[in-house]
């Protein structure tokens, strides 16, 4: 019986690995073959990659859009730590009643869909087109405004803060350390692990975002990774090699992020719950 | 008395800079999200076409429940809730339980495995999986080489086997995801009650619902709500798998706000109107959802 068992745990698990394991092979193999051969299902590597890549330079704007992405990505990822961070550690070291009810009164926004904000969130940003284009829509400011705040980011940080041993604080202040200087010559460097796993989170997110960009971002020389992969999924006539090659480097940094820093990855997300 | 003064102006002045730390993200999430909800709201009671717009009291409201795109959209999200999130726990809980044994080997190389599909972007997972599932893509072909099916599934075409398409997508997306709660749960289960447990005589099955299922009960529902949430707020797969088609076959509460307020001729008042159906939605689910954890306590 444990046999019979251990084989149904050790199939179900093969079975699960393979499913998961398999579009990010035929993705990688897709990008060596040529579209046709794409078509007709074909498993196995060909030598056509270096002509997808080159195609795929030739016909889509595909390094403006990178570009792009990694400087909204980078500046919603710092911007969103030292908010994040700093409010955290503000809401839990200088506790008092009245922050404890704005906090919470914070952690209601999580509860409200995006859905919900997309249309009103594009009215105010249409006029303050109107006063000032370079944070209206279609710009860079447009996509990191709304998305570089989250209660989650504040929650998150707070809790980490829990566990910071106060008595290091109370040493930096009889350094003759500012409030401030504690902040960022103590805490900051004691809680790398923390931030590590928030930026992880953040640049994810913002990486991958899609619904807000596409609606904010309407010229074609602002569009992010997630658009274009969007517009070239919908041609008529796909050329699926190329296509693929687009996938695989627009994974590719999430990627990497994750395989380089998995440890934080789960941390962050199991930090959520605590 | 003259020395707890100045201790009191001390504590005065610490609260004042705990003020400064916390009130820029205090101002930015009033205005990108408490503001945009009022707005919302005021919207909701608005029609008109652009910005075009007058006061219509309750009457989008009225119309909500006329609408038979609106009538879809909703019934739409509910099977991909009913059918999706139960099936997707169910699949994460099992691989986790299995995952949690300690003489498994090859734990490190299942565990990456069935996470992997987290890294891709919603829109780049769904581009591949609209052609995986095409008429002529790889899983009807494969399918077909096996015999299992005499002709392709219309995985895209057909209004039934597309929302299944929808729904197989996100298991694959988000099964690992909830895994790794899982797994991390079970590490703070005793052994020792499942030793004791078999010693009784409980099988496999009896351990999984009367110690897994109830010590992790606080963590599936952490997870049933998260997934709910996002799933009455579906875009990025349908927009990109089937574009909510065929017909309106599996469009979505939130790709129809996103069509009247941007593909179709805006009707911004309506758009919000449809938009608070979401958030009522959210609000009903997770009291539910709370309700039954709660029950099931007693």
């Amino acid at each position: 019986m444990p046999k019979l068992k251990r084989a149904f745990a050790y199939g179900f698990l093969i079975i699960a690995a393979i499913i998961s394991i398999f579009p990010f092979l035929w993705m990688l193999v897709s990008t060596t073959n040529k579209s046709v051969d794409v078509t007709k299902g074909r498993l196995l590597p060909g030598g056509e990659l270096a002509g997808n890549v080159r195609r795929l330079l030739d016909t889509v704007d595909l390094v403006p859009a990178l570009l792009n992405s990694a400087k909204i990505s980078i500046t919603t990822t710092v911007l969103a730590l030292l908010i994040g961070s700093l409010a955290g550690y503000g809401f839990e070291i200088y506790r008092s009643r009245a922050k404890d009810i704005v906090f919470n009164i914070l952690l209601l926004s999580m509860m409200i869909p995006f859905a919900a904000l997309m249309v009103p969130l594009y009215r105010m940003f249409a006029t303050v087109s109107q006063h000032a284009p370079g944070i209206g829509i279609d710009t860079a400011a447009s996509v990191v405004l709304p998305t570089m705040t989250t209660a989650f980011l504040i929650f998150f940080f707070r809790q980490s803060t829990k566990m910071f041993p106060k008595d290091m604080l109370e040493a930096g202040r009889m350094d003759g350390l500012s409030e401030l200087g504690v902040f960022f010559r103590i805490y900051v460097p004691t809680m790398k692990t923390t931030y590590a796993a928030a930026s992880i989170i953040t640049f994810m997110s913002s990486w991958n975002n899609y619904l807000w960009p596409l609606i904010v971002l309407q010229s074609e020389e602002n569009k992010t990774i997630p658009l274009l992969i969007s517009n070239l999924g919908s041609g008529y006539s796909p050329d699926y090699g190329v296509i693929m090659t687009a996938i695989v480097i627009a994974t590719l940094p999430t990627a990497l992020v994750f395989f380089l820093m998995q440890k934080h990855f789960v941390a962050g997300m199991i930090g959520s719950v605590k | 008395m003259r020395a707890a003064r100045p201790a009191m102006s001390m504590q005065r002045k610490a609260s004042a800079i705990g003020w400064a730390f916390v009130i820029l993200p205090v101002v930015l999430i009033a205005a990108f999200y408490f503001y945009p909800m009022i707005q919302a709201f005021l919207l909701s009671l608005q029609s008109g076409k652009g910005t075009n717009l007058s006061f219509a009291g309750l009457a989008n409201y009225k119309r909500l429940f006329a609408d038979s795109t609106f009538i879809t959209a909703v019934r739409n999200t509910f099977v991909y809730l009913i059918v999706q999130v139960p099936v997707m726990i169910m699949l994460a809980l099992i691989i986790s339980v299995l995952l949690n044994d300690k003489n498994l080997k090859f734990k490190g190389f299942f565990r990456t495995a069935i996470f992997l599909p987290c890294v891709t972007s919603l829109v780049a997972y769904s581009v591949v999986f609209k052609y995986l599932f095409g008429q002529d893509g790889l899983v009807n072909v494969m399918l077909m080489k096996l015999s299992l099916i005499s002709e392709p599934i219309g995985w895209i075409t057909d209004p039934f086997w597309a929302k299944i398409t929808i729904i197989i997508a996100i298991t694959w997306r988000w099964t690992g995801y909830n895994m790794i709660f899982y797994l991390s749960a079970l590490q703070n289960v005793d052994h020792a009650i499942y030793e004791a447990a078999r010693i009784d005589g409980a099988s496999s099955m009896a351990q999984f619902f009367r110690i897994t299922i109830p010590m992790l009960k606080p963590i599936i529902l952490f997870t049933s709500i998260t997934s709910t949430i996002g799933t009455l707020q579906l875009f990025d797969e349908v927009m990109n798998i089937t574009k909510g088609g065929p017909g309106s076959a599996t469009t979505t509460i939130s790709q129809y706000i996103y069509n009247l307020s941007f593909k179709y001729t805006p009707d911004f008042g309506y758009a919000a109107t449809v938009s608070y159906s979401i958030v009522a939605l959210i609000v009903v689910f997770s009291f539910l959802q709370f309700k039954a954890a709660g029950d099931k306590h007693a």
